[in-house]
């Protein structure tokens, strides 16, 4: 079917396109620059051995950003392996069982998704701070022993903010789930157990992964909590960037965002196509 | 070899409603499915006949009461060993999972070996007539082909009793009507005992040796098919299973099985009761006659005759349906074949008619 | 498996409930420790009095909430503090409107599209979500500043026809920041409104056509009321997170456009005065919270935020 559409819609969509296009164009244009203050697009840099890309040279030699770039990924990761484990059994839980204390969960589960972040955010530096200065006083616990904020906290605090929304994806895929087909093979000689890994699992993988996948993004993109609860060796790559922000930014750092905005692309692409695959299957 | 191959005794099921009040979904029900038949539970939805099916496989818990599978107390005993199989109403086949594996997945439970398990895999489909799907996946096939699938799922365990729930209800009625034959065929070849479920009288009558009508979690009356329609034991069931008509009246003479009924209006009727049903003179009876009994054309001895005026006259090719109203205002429904070779009806609308009925025919219910 | 004998009349398996419980208890866990908890220590800290040397002095008492409110020293009235909460309902609700206002025609341009198209174009309004959040930012700067590039397309332009061009001065600014506001949330509008728009079937608009609806009224009286959900969704998912948000306004406002989002986190890791910092963040919880509550009840709360 074809449908008459409105040049005034198409015109108003191409503009807003154009409103969310714009500035990662900017960002990847402006990695190229040959001006290092990088306020005027001063033509394409050709420096040293890299040519164009020099500012992406660059970049490999700054540890800074390396070992933020490695925290960010390592914060990534951990995190959201945990949390898709334990949104995963939330979400069985909170939609199979009836439970006492089950309101209580399923409300404390929400919370992070309607307060601002800020708030989790102030909530766990003060719980962190209360906590290890009380176990550093109580254990005479000094100098490098001393327990403090860093990659351990900021891991621990993603985890809490994942998990609801892992919840949430894969509660929405247990809601579509026909429960026929666990008792098909409780009744084909498979236990409790077996069901699970055999076919409840199985089914319910693909919302599974989509919560992982949300977990991921909301690890990467994230900047309040982490800014919260980050210290001494727990610098990921958005707490670099807003340090660089408050003093002097580089064509470096459009090299970065590029670098970024490449990978996301290939990845989501690929997971994408990965996803459109398994449904024609 | 007991002689029964699942008994229920005394079953009870309740569970919470919605609101908090208790719903009683099965209520003291008793009833002995002998070995090797083709046995139906039949009831309108919420009548009890799908959670005794799945008290029976274990998916769900009597209240009250016990379960017998071949004599052996069920208990607690979890579905998984359970030696029984289940057939369900909208397959739930492994989504996941080819065919073959979805057939071989029972087998692969109980441990026995991937080469044997092929081989009964493939067995079981050429069975049900779907030999070589083994690597196709449960959603590319249709719905008919599908059942297939889950029979042959469940059959290749060879469980001492299959049980399905109301498994042909997703079809249309051309492809039911095949699955009855071929699940009538199936199960005279594997001599498995059936117990089936559903809410379709016709598929009911047409398949099971045994029926049991249902009705808000009570067993009303289990018998073969034929005794279920000729005898209904009470007005639910006889309004149930096929069609019928209704006359209210009172009782005025009986002598041994043999009631005389005034109707309304009245009439008189010579009807017949249920062996060992009690009536008195005076007491409120309903009589049952069934359309197809009743006739426009009068036969000899025919113990009741009825003037009537013709109301609507209905072709449905076959039959010609007539409703005649008799005195009193009471409607009876007459069904008579078509079998003059012009299919000319007998009356049409606003003829004076008189309707013919045996004493057998007529069938005093008290309740 | 086992049946509660304790009650005879109704069964309720224990076993189930063990399950769940098991489950259940992770999270549970880590909600209560990370969450519950330390939103208590703010609320009691709230009430207490900074003290020497980062400490803070439990005596209950209410004057970290009349700071905030102006009016802990009788006879002056401080608004300093209810302008930033006001400012930043305002610039909340201001970002919000607009989201709806710049995202629908997308969000119906979309839904719209040949079913096969859809996935594609959706895709592309999330891929700017998947570059991190403060590096849009950063590029705002690139974009707004001075000598940035929407002042040398101006200028560019203007050069064309031969007028005389004064670069706007955009950053900082509180211009800046809603701009950025706008960008940084969009997709979160556009997805659930999608999901609504999408969900409306073609028979709708044939029906209203068929039954003397022009395009206007179509919109007015069947897409508009029908897509309400999605919107309802997404402002919940815009408005909550615009109010906690310190970021863009540090960067793009130039510390000028102070919000909520800064007042707590300056009290906490530049004032350290973390007892005002506590107040503040329960009123901003409250607001949001209140807000949210008024909103969903009005409309409904709506599955589309989080269906999909």
């Amino acid at each position: 079917m074809t449908k008459r559409r409105s040049p005034w819609l198409l015109a108003v969509t191409a503009l807003v396109y154009i409103f969310l296009y714009a500035p990662i164009i900017v960002l990847i244009v402006f990695a190229f620059n040959s001006s290092r203050t990088n306020v005027v697009f001063e033509g394409v840099v050709n420096q040293g051995d890299c040519g164009p890309f020099y500012w992406f040279c660059q970049l490999g030699r700054n540890r800074e950003l390396v070992a933020a770039a490695r925290n960010t990924l390592v914060v990534a990761a951990t995190s959201t392996v945990a949390s898709t484990v334990i949104g995963t059994m939330a979400a069985l839980a909170l939609q199979r069982y009836k439970f006492p204390g089950k309101a209580y969960s399923e409300i404390s589960l929400y919370i992070p998704i309607v307060i601002p972040e800020i708030v989790m955010g102030v909530g766990l530096l003060v719980l962190y701070s209360a906590l290890f200065g009380f176990i550093n006083t109580t254990f005479g616990l000094n100098g490098d022993n001393r327990l403090s904020l860093g990659l351990g906290t900021v891991i621990l605090s993603h985890i809490a903010f994942s998990v609801p929304f892992v919840a949430l994806v894969v509660r929405a895929r247990l809601q579509g789930f026909d429960k026929a087909v666990e008792e098909a093979a409780m009744d084909l000689y498979a236990n409790e157990w077996t069901t699970f890994w055999r076919v409840t699992l199985p089914i319910i993988f693909p919302g599974v992964m989509s919560g992982a996948l949300l977990a991921f993004t909301l690890s990467l993109d994230d900047f309040i909590t982490t800014f919260f609860t980050t210290g001494p060796g727990g610098t990921t790559l958005p707490i670099y960037v807003y340090g660089l922000l408050r003093r002097v930014t580089t064509p470096e750092l459009n090299a970065l965002a590029t670098i970024w905005i490449v990978i996301v692309f290939v990845v989501l692409m690929l997971s994408q196509l990965a996803g459109r695959r398994s449904e024609a299957h | 070899m007991p002689e029964f191959a699942v008994e229920l005794r005394n079953v009870s099921k309740r569970f919470p409603g919605p609101s908090g009040e208790i719903v009683t979904a099965v209520n003291n029900v008793t009833m002995q499915i002998k070995d090797g038949e083709f046995f139906s539970m039949l009831g309108p939805s919420g009548c009890g006949k799908t959670t005794s099916l799945r008290m029976i496989a274990g998916f769900e818990l009597p209240t009250a009461g016990e379960i017998y599978i071949h004599d052996r107390p069920m208990g607690h005993t979890p579905p998984y060993k359970r030696p029984v199989n289940t057939v369900f109403q909208n397959y739930a086949l492994f989504p996941h999972m080819t065919i073959g594996q979805n057939v071989g997945f029972g087998l692969e439970m109980k441990g026995v070996e991937p080469k044997e398990i092929q081989r009964r895999s493939s067995e079981a489909l050429e069975m049900v007539r779907l030999a070589g799907y083994e690597k196709r996946m449960a959603r590319q096939l249709s719905g008919g082909q599908q059942q297939r699938v889950a029979l042959a799922r469940a059959l290749v365990n060879h469980p001492e009793v299959l049980l399905l729930d109301e498994p042909l209800g997703a079809l249309d009625l051309k492809l039911r009507k095949e699955m009855q034959l071929e699940l009538k065929r199936l199960q005279r070849e594997v001599g498995i005992t059936f117990v089936f479920v559903t809410h379709d009288q016709e598929e009911a009558l047409t398949m099971s040796d045994r029926v049991a009508v249902m009705s808000a979690g009570n067993v009303l009356q289990m018998g073969a098919a034929s005794e279920i329609y000729e005898k209904p034991n009470c007005r639910f069931v006889a309004d149930f299973i096929g069609e019928t008509n209704f006359l209210e009246g009172a009782v005025k003479a009986q002598t041994g099985r043999d009631v005389d009924v005034e109707l309304a209006g009245g009439l008189l009727c010579r009807a017949t009761a249920d062996e060992g049903s009690q009536v008195v003179s005076g007491q409120k009876v309903t009589v049952t006659m069934r359309p197809e009994k009743l006739g426009l054309r009068p036969w000899q001895g025919a113990d009741n005759v009825y003037d009537g005026r013709v109301e609507e006259v209905v072709y449905i090719g076959t039959d010609t349906h007539y409703t005649v109203v008799l005195a009193g205002d009471q409607r009876l429904r007459v069904r008579e074949q078509n079998d003059d070779p012009l299919s000319r009806p007998l009356a049409a609308i606003g003829d004076a008619v008189k309707v013919y009925c045996d004493e057998v025919s007529a069938r005093v219910l008290t309740e | 498996m086992a049946i509660d004998n304790s009650a005879q009349l109704v069964d309720a398996p224990p076993r189930n409930r063990w399950q769940g419980i098991l489950l259940a208890l992770p999270v549970t866990l880590l909600m209560t420790v990370l969450l519950v908890v330390p939103l208590i220590i703010i609320g009691v800290n709230s009430f207490g009095q900074r003290g020497p040397d980062n400490t803070i002095i439990y005596n209950f008492n209410l004057n970290n909430y009349l700071r905030l409110l102006g009016i802990s020293e009788p006879g002056v009235w401080d608004t300093l503090y209810l302008e930033i909460l006001v400012r930043s309902l305002w610039l909340a609700f201001q970002s919000t409107v607009l989201v709806i206002l710049v995202g629908y025609p997308l969000a119906y341009f979309i839904a719209r599209a040949p079913r096969k198209q859809r996935n594609f174009w959706l895709f592309l309004v999330l891929v700017p979500l998947w570059t991190n959040f403060v590096i849009r930012v950063y590029a705002w700067i690139m974009i707004l500043r001075n000598q940035g590039v929407l002042n040398s397309l101006l200028g560019w332009a203007a050069g064309l026809f031969g007028l005389n061009f004064t670069p706007l001065d955009l950053y900082p600014s509180d211009f800046a920041v809603l701009v950025c506001m706008v960008y940084e949330f969009l997709p979160f509008m556009i997805l659930p409104m999608f999901t609504s728009l999408e969900k409306i079937e073609d028979s709708l608009y044939e029906a209203a056509a068929d039954l003397g609806a022009n395009t206007w009224n179509t919109f007015w009286r069947v897409t508009f009321p029908l897509s309400l959900p999605g919107i309802v969704a997404g402002t919940i998912l815009v408005f909550i997170p615009v109010m906690g948000t310190f970021i863009v306004s540090d960067i793009l406002g130039g510390r000028q456009v102070i919000l909520v989002g800064n007042l707590i986190q300056r009290q906490f890791l530049d004032a350290r005065d973390p007892v005002f910092g506590s107040a503040a963040t329960i009123v901003l919880m409250v607001m949001t919270l209140a807000v949210t509550l008024y909103y969903t009840r009005k409309f409904g709360f709506a599955e589309e935020a989080f269906g999909r």
